[in-house]
């Protein structure tokens, strides 16, 4: 559910050198040309657009591997108990 | 241990050389003169460096420790390391502006602020201001070069092994990606053949560059899961904490595309380089085999021709 938006993100953040679109959810972004620098700036932007914070055990390769798996970590994340 | 004991253990041994004259503070946390018998270490070990190279016909270039700040642009250390960074600035401004600086410096007030950037930054490793020489197309078989240099980072510390101002002493490969990879794992090899034979406990480690901040966790996972930099740490101040003295680093294509340089074949050249950490070696050696050289062991002084 949160694949769409992480797309987008990537899209504007991940500054690959090939266009997100023809990426599949699981294709490897770091092939797609992402550097551990802009890795950096997709980060914060993950953070700014899902009002989330990633914690050190998840600022790893494998969270930012694919589509698949920054969904996955943002879902875990965003996934907060609602209290009322 | 606690974190006092372990300031403690620093501390120590930072009165310790200061007090043998080895280092000779300056007021500044992290920022010493070297004591003649400090230096003549350095100059013996660097003389062993030479020696153990000596093989690879390196070219001999000498930089100062400044970098032009359009070169220091194209790399990214502003972004992976702000918090180290060294940048010079000087006053630009006619003399009615120099009787402003005068006042605030007499007012006790803070007369950097009327100060405007020049055209340099400090240097944060020895082998940066190469890459903007190499731009172009390398010869066949690429380059090896032998660099020395006083570099800048700025962590204040009363580690006497954290320098803020420290030389490195470089063998730099440019060339293809198999080129770059060997002459990194030649020289972890050979660098620890080297730290051994001069009674330093020196093991191989994977390691990571300090990169800033949250982001800079990514940064350093992903350069440890590649495994491209290796150090050689051997105990300084700790024996529970050993300090890094010598860096083996392989930096795939990152200054060869920043700085367009081209192996003969016409691709993205890829480099790596062994820096040996010259102050911290010599650190380690005075902890090892005590703060008189003339009383070092007969095969340690042998090899350093002491």
């Amino acid at each position: 559910m949160y694949a769409e938006r992480v797309r987008e993100i990537v899209s504007q953040h991940g500054r690959l050198s090939v266009p997100v679109a023809e990426l599949a959810d699981d294709s490897d972004l770091y092939q797609a040309g992402l550097t551990s620098l802009a890795t950096v700036g997709l980060m914060l932007a993950l953070e700014d657009g899902f009002d989330i914070e990633f914690p050190d055990n998840m600022l790893s390769r494998r969270t930012f591997g694919s589509i698949a798996s920054l969904a996955a970590a943002v879902e875990q994340l965003a996934a907060k108990p609602v209290l009322v | 241990m606690a974190a006092d004991a372990l300031d403690d253990v620093y501390q120590r041994y930072l009165s310790a050389l200061i007090d043998a004259r080895l280092l000779i503070p300056s007021g500044v946390r992290g920022l010493y003169g070297l004591g003649g018998v400090f230096e003549g270490v350095v100059e013996h070990f660097e003389a062993y460096v030479t020696r153990m190279g000596a093989h690879l016909s390196p070219e001999v270039m000498r930089f100062p420790p400044l970098l032009s700040r359009d070169t220091y642009g194209k790399t990214d250390h502003l972004e992976t390391f702000p918090n180290l960074l060294g940048s010079v600035h000087s006053f630009l401004g006619d003399e009615r502006h120099a009787m402003e600086l005068a006042r605030r410096k007499e007012a006790g007030e803070d007369w950097s602020k009327e100060l405007r950037a020049a055209e340099t930054v400090l240097i944060p490793a020895a082998c940066y201001p190469l890459y903007p020489t190499a731009t172009g197309t390398l010869p066949p078989g690429g380059r090896t070069v032998d660099l020395r240099s006083f570099v800048f980072r700025h962590e204040p510390s009363d580690d006497p092994a954290r320098m803020q101002c420290f030389r490195q002493r470089e063998y730099v490969r440019l060339g293809t990606p198999d080129e770059a990879l060997a002459h990194r794992n030649f020289w972890l090899t050979r660098g620890e053949e080297m730290l051994h034979a001069v009674g330093l406990d020196a093991k191989p480690v994977v390691a990571n560059d300090p990169f800033f901040g949250r982001g800079g966790r990514v940064m350093a996972a992903t350069q440890r899961e590649q495994t491209l930099k290796y150090e050689l740490v051997a105990t300084v101040a700790n024996p529970d904490k050993p300090t890094a003295i010598v860096s083996c680093n392989y930096h795939l294509d990152h200054f060869g595309g920043a700085f367009d340089i081209r192996t003969a074949d016409g691709e993205v050249a890829h480099t790596a380089c062994i820096g040996f950490g010259l102050e911290r070696i010599a650190l380690a050696l005075f902890a090892r085999h005590g703060f008189e050289p003339a009383r070092w062991p007969a095969p340690v002084r042998a090899v350093l021709e002491l």
